[in-house]
Protein backbone atom coordinates (compact mmCIF):
# COMPACT_ATOMS: atom_id res chain seq x y z
CA UNK A 1 0.00 0.00 0.00
CA UNK A 2 1.55 3.55 -1.65
CA UNK A 3 1.29 6.17 0.86
CA UNK A 4 -0.02 8.61 -1.84
CA UNK A 5 -2.95 6.00 -2.44
CA UNK A 6 -3.97 5.78 1.13
CA UNK A 7 -3.56 9.91 1.20
CA UNK A 8 -5.85 9.76 -1.18
CA UNK A 9 -8.02 8.09 0.14
CA UNK A 10 -8.48 9.77 3.28
CA UNK A 11 -8.84 13.02 1.25
CA UNK A 12 -11.51 11.50 -0.72
CA UNK A 13 -13.20 10.24 2.40
CA UNK A 14 -12.92 13.43 3.70
CA UNK A 15 -15.11 14.80 0.73
CA UNK A 16 -17.62 11.94 0.82
CA UNK A 17 -17.55 11.22 4.75
CA UNK A 18 -17.58 14.54 6.34
CA UNK A 19 -20.86 15.61 6.84
CA UNK A 20 -21.55 12.31 7.35
CA UNK A 21 -19.33 11.73 10.48
CA UNK A 22 -20.16 15.23 11.58
CA UNK A 23 -23.75 14.62 11.53
CA UNK A 24 -24.19 11.79 13.22
CA UNK A 25 -21.51 12.94 16.34
CA UNK A 26 -24.00 15.69 16.37
CA UNK A 27 -26.61 13.42 16.85
CA UNK A 28 -25.23 11.01 19.48
CA UNK A 29 -23.33 13.99 21.47
CA UNK A 30 -25.94 16.64 21.25
CA UNK A 31 -22.62 18.79 20.87
CA UNK A 32 -21.79 20.34 18.06
CA UNK A 33 -17.98 21.68 19.21
CA UNK A 34 -17.06 18.22 20.21
CA UNK A 35 -18.57 16.56 16.76
CA UNK A 36 -16.21 18.89 14.57
CA UNK A 37 -13.39 18.31 16.91
CA UNK A 38 -13.98 14.54 17.06
CA UNK A 39 -14.50 14.28 13.60
CA UNK A 40 -11.23 16.16 12.75
CA UNK A 41 -9.39 14.25 14.63
CA UNK A 42 -10.36 10.88 13.03
CA UNK A 43 -9.17 12.08 9.92
CA UNK A 44 -6.12 13.21 11.13
CA UNK A 45 -5.55 9.43 12.53
CA UNK A 46 -6.70 8.05 9.38
CA UNK A 47 -3.98 9.98 7.82
CA UNK A 48 -1.29 8.13 10.70
CA UNK A 49 -2.75 4.34 10.05
CA UNK A 50 -3.99 4.22 6.60
CA UNK A 51 -0.81 4.82 5.31
CA UNK A 52 0.58 1.68 7.96
CA UNK A 53 -2.08 -0.37 8.45
CA UNK A 54 -3.82 -0.48 4.62
CA UNK A 55 -7.09 1.54 3.50
CA UNK A 56 -9.89 -0.36 5.60
CA UNK A 57 -12.55 -2.27 3.73
CA UNK A 58 -15.91 0.44 4.51
CA UNK A 59 -13.53 3.96 5.06
CA UNK A 60 -16.76 5.81 6.38
CA UNK A 61 -17.62 2.74 9.22
CA UNK A 62 -14.07 3.41 10.30
CA UNK A 63 -14.59 6.95 10.42
CA UNK A 64 -17.67 7.13 12.28
CA UNK A 65 -16.37 4.58 14.43
CA UNK A 66 -13.02 6.29 15.28
CA UNK A 67 -14.88 9.57 15.92
CA UNK A 68 -17.27 8.05 18.07
CA UNK A 69 -14.83 6.69 20.48
CA UNK A 70 -12.94 9.74 20.42
CA UNK A 71 -16.23 11.75 21.64
CA UNK A 72 -16.61 9.32 24.05
CA UNK A 73 -13.67 9.15 25.60
CA UNK A 74 -13.58 12.81 25.44
CA UNK A 75 -17.08 12.95 27.25
CA UNK A 76 -15.60 10.60 29.95
CA UNK A 77 -12.67 12.32 30.49
CA UNK A 78 -14.29 15.91 31.06
CA UNK A 79 -17.58 16.64 33.81
CA UNK A 80 -20.48 15.05 31.89
CA UNK A 81 -22.34 12.83 34.11
CA UNK A 82 -22.83 9.11 33.76
CA UNK A 83 -26.52 9.39 32.92
CA UNK A 84 -25.82 11.24 29.79
CA UNK A 85 -22.57 8.97 29.22
CA UNK A 86 -25.20 6.14 29.46
CA UNK A 87 -27.27 7.57 27.12
CA UNK A 88 -24.84 8.21 24.13
CA UNK A 89 -23.27 4.43 24.82
CA UNK A 90 -26.97 2.94 24.29
CA UNK A 91 -27.38 5.29 21.00
CA UNK A 92 -23.88 3.78 19.78
CA UNK A 93 -25.01 0.40 20.71
CA UNK A 94 -27.96 1.22 18.82
CA UNK A 95 -26.69 2.89 15.83
CA UNK A 96 -24.22 -0.10 15.45
CA UNK A 97 -27.07 -2.68 15.49
CA UNK A 98 -28.83 -0.57 12.61
CA UNK A 99 -25.86 0.26 10.80
CA UNK A 100 -25.40 -3.30 9.54
CA UNK A 101 -29.48 -3.55 8.21
CA UNK A 102 -29.41 0.40 6.80
CA UNK A 103 -33.29 -0.03 6.95
CA UNK A 104 -35.09 2.78 7.91
CA UNK A 105 -33.11 4.95 9.43
CA UNK A 106 -33.14 8.93 8.23
CA UNK A 107 -29.84 10.03 6.74
CA UNK A 108 -27.98 12.28 10.40
CA UNK A 109 -27.06 14.85 7.39
CA UNK A 110 -30.62 15.14 6.29
CA UNK A 111 -31.38 16.53 10.15
CA UNK A 112 -28.42 18.43 9.74
CA UNK A 113 -29.39 20.50 6.73
CA UNK A 114 -32.94 21.49 8.28
CA UNK A 115 -30.87 22.38 11.25
CA UNK A 116 -28.30 24.41 9.32
CA UNK A 117 -31.44 26.11 7.43
CA UNK A 118 -33.53 27.22 9.64
CA UNK A 119 -35.34 29.79 9.31
CA UNK A 120 -34.91 31.14 13.01
CA UNK A 121 -31.09 31.41 12.20
CA UNK A 122 -29.55 34.23 10.04
CA UNK A 123 -29.24 33.98 6.48
CA UNK A 124 -25.44 34.01 7.08
CA UNK A 125 -25.16 31.90 9.33
CA UNK A 126 -27.09 29.08 7.65
CA UNK A 127 -24.94 29.37 4.97
CA UNK A 128 -21.40 29.11 6.91
CA UNK A 129 -22.77 26.61 9.18
CA UNK A 130 -24.18 24.25 6.09
CA UNK A 131 -20.62 25.08 4.29
CA UNK A 132 -18.28 24.16 7.78
CA UNK A 133 -20.66 21.14 9.03
CA UNK A 134 -21.68 19.35 5.92
CA UNK A 135 -18.68 20.34 3.28
CA UNK A 136 -16.15 20.55 5.76
CA UNK A 137 -14.89 23.49 4.55
CA UNK A 138 -12.25 25.38 7.39
CA UNK A 139 -13.56 28.86 8.94
CA UNK A 140 -10.50 30.18 6.68
CA UNK A 141 -11.67 28.81 3.75
CA UNK A 142 -15.32 30.20 4.13
CA UNK A 143 -13.83 33.75 5.51
CA UNK A 144 -12.03 33.77 2.20
CA UNK A 145 -14.96 32.68 0.03
CA UNK A 146 -17.33 35.58 1.12
CA UNK A 147 -14.24 37.64 1.91
CA UNK A 148 -14.37 38.75 5.22
CA UNK A 149 -12.08 38.37 8.13
CA UNK A 150 -11.57 34.85 9.25
CA UNK A 151 -12.48 36.38 12.56
CA UNK A 152 -15.36 38.30 11.40
CA UNK A 153 -16.26 34.21 10.09
CA UNK A 154 -15.32 32.16 13.00
CA UNK A 155 -17.46 34.54 15.29
CA UNK A 156 -20.83 34.06 13.13
CA UNK A 157 -20.27 30.66 12.95
CA UNK A 158 -19.81 30.68 16.97
CA UNK A 159 -23.00 32.59 17.15
CA UNK A 160 -25.07 30.63 15.20
CA UNK A 161 -24.50 27.21 16.77
CA UNK A 162 -24.82 29.50 19.91
CA UNK A 163 -27.96 30.20 18.61
CA UNK A 164 -29.04 26.35 17.87
CA UNK A 165 -28.17 25.81 21.41
CA UNK A 166 -29.70 28.67 23.29
CA UNK A 167 -33.04 28.83 21.14
CA UNK A 168 -33.53 25.26 21.23
CA UNK A 169 -33.65 24.46 17.23
CA UNK A 170 -34.43 20.57 17.14
CA UNK A 171 -32.09 18.67 15.52
CA UNK A 172 -34.33 16.68 13.07
CA UNK A 173 -36.33 16.38 10.32
CA UNK A 174 -39.00 18.42 10.63
CA UNK A 175 -42.53 17.28 10.49
CA UNK A 176 -44.62 16.17 7.33
CA UNK A 177 -46.86 19.39 7.68
CA UNK A 178 -43.97 21.82 8.24
CA UNK A 179 -41.51 20.21 5.40
CA UNK A 180 -43.08 22.31 2.41
CA UNK A 181 -42.19 25.62 4.21
CA UNK A 182 -39.01 24.32 5.87
CA UNK A 183 -37.43 22.74 2.83
CA UNK A 184 -37.85 26.06 0.95
CA UNK A 185 -35.47 27.42 3.54
CA UNK A 186 -33.20 24.76 2.81
CA UNK A 187 -33.28 25.66 -0.94
CA UNK A 188 -33.23 29.24 -0.13
CA UNK A 189 -29.92 28.96 1.31
CA UNK A 190 -28.79 26.14 -1.24
CA UNK A 191 -29.41 28.75 -4.29
CA UNK A 192 -27.86 31.97 -2.26
CA UNK A 193 -24.64 29.61 -1.64
CA UNK A 194 -24.83 29.17 -5.46
CA UNK A 195 -25.06 32.68 -6.36
CA UNK A 196 -22.47 33.74 -4.36
CA UNK A 197 -20.13 31.58 -6.18
CA UNK A 198 -21.66 32.56 -9.51
CA UNK A 199 -21.05 36.47 -8.93
CA UNK A 200 -17.35 35.65 -8.57
CA UNK A 201 -15.43 37.57 -11.06
CA UNK A 202 -12.78 35.31 -13.27
CA UNK A 203 -10.03 36.97 -10.48
CA UNK A 204 -12.06 35.77 -7.57
CA UNK A 205 -10.30 32.84 -5.20
CA UNK A 206 -10.72 29.66 -6.17
CA UNK A 207 -12.25 28.84 -3.38
CA UNK A 208 -14.82 31.30 -3.69
CA UNK A 209 -15.77 30.09 -7.58
CA UNK A 210 -15.83 26.62 -6.08
CA UNK A 211 -19.14 28.13 -4.00
CA UNK A 212 -21.15 26.76 -7.08
CA UNK A 213 -19.46 23.23 -7.27
CA UNK A 214 -20.36 23.15 -3.02
CA UNK A 215 -24.08 24.10 -4.01
CA UNK A 216 -24.19 21.87 -6.56
CA UNK A 217 -22.63 18.81 -4.25
CA UNK A 218 -25.60 20.31 -1.39
CA UNK A 219 -28.49 20.19 -4.43
CA UNK A 220 -27.30 16.55 -5.42
CA UNK A 221 -27.51 15.34 -1.74
CA UNK A 222 -30.73 16.67 -1.10
CA UNK A 223 -32.16 15.12 -3.87
CA UNK A 224 -30.26 11.77 -2.97
CA UNK A 225 -32.01 11.93 0.45
CA UNK A 226 -35.46 13.39 -0.88
CA UNK A 227 -36.10 11.80 -4.21
CA UNK A 228 -39.75 12.44 -4.21
CA UNK A 229 -39.26 16.53 -3.57
CA UNK A 230 -39.92 17.81 -6.98
CA UNK A 231 -38.57 21.18 -6.35
CA UNK A 232 -35.66 19.83 -4.54
CA UNK A 233 -35.14 18.23 -8.41
CA UNK A 234 -35.72 21.76 -9.97
CA UNK A 235 -33.38 23.50 -7.63
CA UNK A 236 -30.53 21.04 -8.88
CA UNK A 237 -31.89 21.12 -12.53
CA UNK A 238 -31.46 24.79 -12.49
CA UNK A 239 -28.07 25.33 -10.92
CA UNK A 240 -26.82 22.69 -13.35
CA UNK A 241 -28.29 25.18 -16.46
CA UNK A 242 -26.73 28.35 -14.35
CA UNK A 243 -23.75 26.71 -14.14
CA UNK A 244 -23.44 24.82 -17.67
CA UNK A 245 -23.62 28.12 -19.14
CA UNK A 246 -20.35 29.85 -17.16
CA UNK A 247 -17.50 29.39 -19.43
CA UNK A 248 -19.64 31.24 -22.05
CA UNK A 249 -20.97 33.83 -19.45
CA UNK A 250 -17.65 36.23 -19.73
CA UNK A 251 -15.35 37.45 -21.90
CA UNK A 252 -11.58 37.49 -22.63
CA UNK A 253 -11.99 40.70 -20.13
CA UNK A 254 -14.24 39.43 -17.70
CA UNK A 255 -16.90 41.06 -18.75
CA UNK A 256 -20.71 40.13 -19.28
CA UNK A 257 -21.70 38.35 -21.72
CA UNK A 258 -25.67 38.47 -22.60
CA UNK A 259 -27.31 35.04 -23.21
CA UNK A 260 -27.64 36.27 -26.92
CA UNK A 261 -24.13 36.73 -27.42
CA UNK A 262 -22.76 33.95 -25.90
CA UNK A 263 -21.08 31.42 -27.64
CA UNK A 264 -23.46 28.17 -27.44
CA UNK A 265 -20.45 25.97 -28.04
CA UNK A 266 -18.64 26.57 -24.99
CA UNK A 267 -21.76 25.52 -22.55
CA UNK A 268 -21.50 22.03 -21.21
CA UNK A 269 -24.12 20.02 -23.51
CA UNK A 270 -23.51 16.94 -20.36
CA UNK A 271 -24.52 19.03 -17.70
CA UNK A 272 -27.58 20.37 -19.51
CA UNK A 273 -29.19 16.95 -20.63
CA UNK A 274 -28.43 15.87 -16.79
CA UNK A 275 -30.52 19.05 -15.85
CA UNK A 276 -33.20 18.48 -18.35
CA UNK A 277 -33.50 15.07 -17.14
CA UNK A 278 -33.84 15.82 -13.52
CA UNK A 279 -36.34 18.36 -14.90
CA UNK A 280 -38.31 16.09 -16.48
CA UNK A 281 -38.47 13.36 -13.30
CA UNK A 282 -39.52 16.99 -11.27
CA UNK A 283 -42.34 17.64 -13.70
CA UNK A 284 -44.12 14.15 -13.96
CA UNK A 285 -44.81 14.76 -10.15
CA UNK A 286 -47.10 17.67 -11.04
CA UNK A 287 -46.31 19.35 -8.12
CA UNK A 288 -45.27 22.45 -9.76
CA UNK A 289 -43.59 25.47 -7.98
CA UNK A 290 -40.85 28.30 -8.30
CA UNK A 291 -37.64 26.23 -8.89
CA UNK A 292 -39.38 24.00 -11.50
CA UNK A 293 -40.54 26.83 -13.52
CA UNK A 294 -37.06 28.62 -13.53
CA UNK A 295 -35.59 25.73 -14.43
CA UNK A 296 -37.69 24.94 -16.80
CA UNK A 297 -36.62 28.64 -18.37
CA UNK A 298 -33.32 27.91 -17.93
CA UNK A 299 -33.94 24.80 -19.73
CA UNK A 300 -35.50 26.78 -22.95
CA UNK A 301 -32.48 28.71 -23.16
CA UNK A 302 -30.15 25.76 -22.80
CA UNK A 303 -31.26 23.40 -25.41
CA UNK A 304 -31.80 26.39 -28.17
CA UNK A 305 -29.11 26.17 -30.95
CA UNK A 306 -29.38 29.77 -31.36
CA UNK A 307 -30.75 32.60 -30.12
CA UNK A 308 -33.52 32.68 -32.50
CA UNK A 309 -34.22 29.03 -32.09
CA UNK A 310 -35.35 29.70 -28.55
CA UNK A 311 -39.07 29.14 -27.47
CA UNK A 312 -40.12 32.27 -26.54
CA UNK A 313 -43.58 31.55 -26.78
CA UNK A 314 -42.83 28.79 -24.21
CA UNK A 315 -41.13 30.84 -21.70
CA UNK A 316 -43.86 33.62 -21.59
CA UNK A 317 -46.46 30.46 -20.19
CA UNK A 318 -43.69 29.74 -17.81
CA UNK A 319 -43.28 33.40 -16.75
CA UNK A 320 -47.03 33.55 -16.69
CA UNK A 321 -46.89 30.73 -14.39
CA UNK A 322 -44.00 31.63 -12.37
CA UNK A 323 -45.59 35.17 -11.59
CA UNK A 324 -48.44 33.94 -10.45
CA UNK A 325 -46.55 31.59 -7.33
CA UNK A 326 -43.92 34.48 -7.08
CA UNK A 327 -45.64 38.04 -7.90
CA UNK A 328 -42.41 39.65 -7.16
CA UNK A 329 -41.42 43.07 -10.21
CA UNK A 330 -38.17 41.40 -11.03
CA UNK A 331 -39.97 38.30 -12.35
CA UNK A 332 -42.13 40.66 -13.63
CA UNK A 333 -39.76 42.56 -15.92
CA UNK A 334 -38.22 39.30 -16.85
CA UNK A 335 -41.52 38.46 -18.09
CA UNK A 336 -41.79 42.05 -20.24
CA UNK A 337 -38.48 40.84 -21.38
CA UNK A 338 -39.57 37.58 -22.72
CA UNK A 339 -42.86 39.00 -24.07
CA UNK A 340 -41.10 41.63 -25.87
CA UNK A 341 -38.92 38.35 -27.80
CA UNK A 342 -42.22 36.60 -28.75
CA UNK A 343 -44.54 39.71 -29.29
CA UNK A 344 -42.20 42.48 -30.28
CA UNK A 345 -40.61 44.95 -28.06
CA UNK A 346 -43.47 47.48 -28.14
CA UNK A 347 -45.72 44.58 -26.02
CA UNK A 348 -42.78 44.45 -23.71
CA UNK A 349 -42.11 48.24 -23.34
CA UNK A 350 -45.38 48.41 -22.42
CA UNK A 351 -45.59 45.73 -19.19
CA UNK A 352 -42.15 47.79 -18.34
CA UNK A 353 -43.95 50.79 -18.40
CA UNK A 354 -46.75 49.62 -15.83
CA UNK A 355 -43.77 48.32 -13.67
CA UNK A 356 -42.39 51.80 -13.92
CA UNK A 357 -45.63 53.41 -12.55
CA UNK A 358 -45.75 51.21 -10.01
CA UNK A 359 -42.24 52.54 -8.57
CA UNK A 360 -41.11 49.46 -6.86
CA UNK A 361 -38.09 49.05 -8.99
CA UNK A 362 -37.13 52.68 -8.90
CA UNK A 363 -33.49 51.70 -8.30
CA UNK A 364 -32.87 48.63 -9.70
CA UNK A 365 -30.83 49.35 -12.87
CA UNK A 366 -31.79 46.36 -14.88
CA UNK A 367 -35.53 48.56 -15.27
CA UNK A 368 -34.32 51.04 -17.17
CA UNK A 369 -31.30 49.07 -19.13
CA UNK A 370 -34.50 46.64 -20.69
CA UNK A 371 -36.65 50.08 -21.25
CA UNK A 372 -33.15 51.26 -23.34
CA UNK A 373 -33.16 47.70 -25.04
CA UNK A 374 -36.87 48.23 -26.08
CA UNK A 375 -36.22 51.25 -27.39
CA UNK A 376 -33.53 51.24 -29.27
CA UNK A 377 -35.01 48.21 -30.96
CA UNK A 378 -37.76 50.09 -31.53
CA UNK A 379 -35.29 53.06 -33.29
CA UNK A 380 -36.52 55.52 -30.74
CA UNK A 381 -32.48 56.06 -30.24
CA UNK A 382 -32.70 59.59 -28.11
CA UNK A 383 -34.79 57.79 -25.64
CA UNK A 384 -33.15 54.38 -25.43
CA UNK A 385 -29.48 56.83 -24.39
CA UNK A 386 -31.67 58.43 -22.03
CA UNK A 387 -32.51 55.28 -20.13
CA UNK A 388 -28.59 54.13 -20.43
CA UNK A 389 -27.70 56.67 -18.96
CA UNK A 390 -30.27 56.29 -16.19
CA UNK A 391 -30.09 52.45 -15.63
CA UNK A 392 -25.73 53.42 -15.78
CA UNK A 393 -26.36 55.49 -12.65
CA UNK A 394 -27.84 52.49 -10.75
CA UNK A 395 -25.57 49.95 -12.25
CA UNK A 396 -24.24 48.56 -8.70
CA UNK A 397 -20.65 46.78 -10.58
CA UNK A 398 -18.04 47.45 -13.23
CA UNK A 399 -18.41 44.67 -15.21
CA UNK A 400 -22.37 45.76 -15.24
CA UNK A 401 -21.76 49.33 -15.84
CA UNK A 402 -19.00 48.64 -18.64
CA UNK A 403 -21.73 46.72 -20.55
CA UNK A 404 -24.09 49.53 -20.02
CA UNK A 405 -21.18 52.05 -21.60
CA UNK A 406 -20.56 49.92 -24.65
CA UNK A 407 -24.64 49.49 -25.04
CA UNK A 408 -24.92 53.57 -24.87
CA UNK A 409 -22.20 54.01 -27.39
CA UNK A 410 -23.57 51.95 -30.02
CA UNK A 411 -26.72 53.94 -29.29
CA UNK A 412 -25.45 57.25 -29.80
CA UNK A 413 -23.87 56.19 -33.56
CA UNK B 1 -37.83 24.16 27.02
CA UNK B 2 -39.66 27.31 28.39
CA UNK B 3 -40.45 30.12 26.02
CA UNK B 4 -41.51 33.82 26.34
CA UNK B 5 -43.67 34.79 23.20
CA UNK B 6 -44.19 38.69 23.06
CA UNK B 7 -47.55 40.31 21.58
CA UNK B 8 -46.39 43.40 19.66
CA UNK B 9 -48.54 45.55 17.63
CA UNK B 10 -49.07 48.85 16.64
CA UNK B 11 -51.37 50.17 19.35
CA UNK B 12 -52.78 52.58 17.45
CA UNK B 13 -54.95 50.39 15.49
CA UNK B 14 -58.47 51.93 15.16
CA UNK B 15 -60.89 49.22 15.53
CA UNK B 16 -64.62 48.55 15.13
CA UNK B 17 -66.66 47.66 18.50
CA UNK B 18 -67.20 44.37 16.51
CA UNK B 19 -63.60 43.88 14.93
CA UNK B 20 -62.10 44.42 18.62
CA UNK B 21 -64.96 41.88 20.03
CA UNK B 22 -63.69 39.33 17.51
CA UNK B 23 -59.95 39.67 18.44
CA UNK B 24 -60.83 39.70 22.28
CA UNK B 25 -62.38 36.17 21.26
CA UNK B 26 -59.96 34.81 19.11
CA UNK B 27 -57.24 35.67 21.87
CA UNK B 28 -59.49 33.82 24.46
CA UNK B 29 -59.53 30.33 21.87
CA UNK B 30 -56.07 30.71 21.66
CA UNK B 31 -55.67 30.90 25.30
CA UNK B 32 -57.98 28.38 26.13
CA UNK B 33 -56.30 25.65 23.52
CA UNK B 34 -52.55 26.40 25.34
CA UNK B 35 -53.98 26.07 28.58
CA UNK B 36 -56.12 22.68 27.88
CA UNK B 37 -52.99 21.16 26.29
CA UNK B 38 -51.18 21.92 29.46
CA UNK B 39 -48.86 24.22 27.33
CA UNK B 40 -49.14 27.56 29.28
CA UNK B 41 -47.69 28.62 32.34
CA UNK B 42 -48.51 32.29 32.19
CA UNK B 43 -49.78 35.04 30.30
CA UNK B 44 -50.16 38.65 31.07
CA UNK B 45 -51.86 41.55 28.73
CA UNK B 46 -50.62 44.90 29.34
CA UNK B 47 -51.84 47.76 29.21
CA UNK B 48 -50.80 50.34 25.94
CA UNK B 49 -47.62 52.17 26.59
CA UNK B 50 -49.52 55.73 27.09
CA UNK B 51 -49.78 54.10 30.67
CA UNK B 52 -46.42 53.35 30.53
CA UNK B 53 -43.62 55.42 33.03
CA UNK B 54 -39.81 54.74 32.70
CA UNK B 55 -37.46 54.65 35.71
CA UNK B 56 -33.88 55.16 35.11
CA UNK B 57 -30.82 55.74 37.89
CA UNK B 58 -27.31 57.20 36.42
CA UNK B 59 -24.88 58.36 39.44
CA UNK B 60 -27.33 57.82 41.90
CA UNK B 61 -29.56 60.44 39.89
CA UNK B 62 -33.02 59.01 39.37
CA UNK B 63 -34.91 59.77 36.63
CA UNK B 64 -38.66 58.92 36.35
CA UNK B 65 -40.34 59.51 32.43
CA UNK B 66 -43.28 59.19 30.74
CA UNK B 67 -43.37 56.87 27.50
CA UNK B 68 -42.57 53.82 26.44
CA UNK B 69 -38.62 53.31 26.31
CA UNK B 70 -38.20 52.60 22.48
CA UNK B 71 -39.67 54.87 19.87
CA UNK B 72 -41.54 51.53 17.41
CA UNK B 73 -44.83 51.34 15.96
CA UNK B 74 -45.17 48.10 17.48
CA UNK B 75 -45.52 47.98 21.14
CA UNK B 76 -45.61 44.67 23.39
CA UNK B 77 -49.14 44.33 24.33
CA UNK B 78 -48.89 41.29 26.31
CA UNK B 79 -47.28 37.97 26.61
CA UNK B 80 -46.55 34.18 27.42
CA UNK B 81 -44.22 31.61 28.81
CA UNK B 82 -44.97 28.57 27.54
CA UNK B 83 -43.61 25.13 28.03
CA UNK B 84 -42.11 24.03 24.53
CA UNK B 85 -40.34 20.66 23.92
CA UNK B 86 -38.02 22.73 21.51
CA UNK B 87 -38.20 25.73 19.01
CA UNK B 88 -40.16 24.27 16.36
CA UNK B 89 -43.12 23.98 18.56
CA UNK B 90 -42.80 27.30 20.49
CA UNK B 91 -42.86 29.07 16.51
CA UNK B 92 -46.09 26.61 15.35
CA UNK B 93 -47.81 28.09 18.73
CA UNK B 94 -46.69 31.71 17.69
CA UNK B 95 -48.04 31.04 14.33
CA UNK B 96 -51.32 29.97 15.78
CA UNK B 97 -51.60 33.82 17.66
CA UNK B 98 -54.07 36.10 16.39
CA UNK B 99 -51.13 38.79 16.46
CA UNK B 100 -49.67 36.95 13.79
CA UNK B 101 -51.88 38.44 11.43
CA UNK B 102 -51.74 41.88 12.43
CA UNK B 103 -48.21 42.51 14.67
CA UNK B 104 -45.49 40.44 15.04
CA UNK B 105 -44.77 37.55 17.80
CA UNK B 106 -41.21 37.48 19.26
CA UNK B 107 -40.10 33.72 20.29
CA UNK B 108 -37.52 33.98 23.11
CA UNK B 109 -36.21 31.42 25.29
CA UNK B 110 -36.29 31.65 28.72
CA UNK B 111 -32.80 32.09 30.50
CA UNK B 112 -32.11 29.35 32.23
CA UNK B 113 -28.78 28.90 34.93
Amino acid sequence: MGRLNAEQAVSEAFRSEWGRVVAHLIRVTGNWDLAEECAQEAFARALERWPRDGIPDNPGGWLKVTARNRAYDRLRRTRVGDDKLQEIAKTMSQDEERDDGETGIEDDRLRLIFTCCHPALPIEGQVALTLRTLCGLTTVEIARAFMVPTETMAKRLVRTKHKIQDAGIPYRVPADHQLPERLRAVLVVLYALFNEGYSATAGADLIRRNLCAEAIRLARLLVELMPDEPEALGLLSLLLLHDARRAGRLDSQGDLVTLEEQDRTLWDRAAIEEACALLDRSMRQRRPGPYQLQAAIAACHAVAESPDETDWAEIVILYDRLSQLVPTPVVRLNRAVAVAMALGPQAGLELVEELELEGELDEYYLLPATRADFLRRLGRAAEARDAYVQALDLAPTDAERRYLSKRLTEASI
Amino acid sequence: MRYALFVCADETQELSEEQAQERLEAFMRFQNDLQSRGKLVTWQRLQPTTAATNVRKRSGDLVIADGPFAETREQIAGFYVLECDDLDEALEIAAQNPAAEFGTVEVRPVWVA
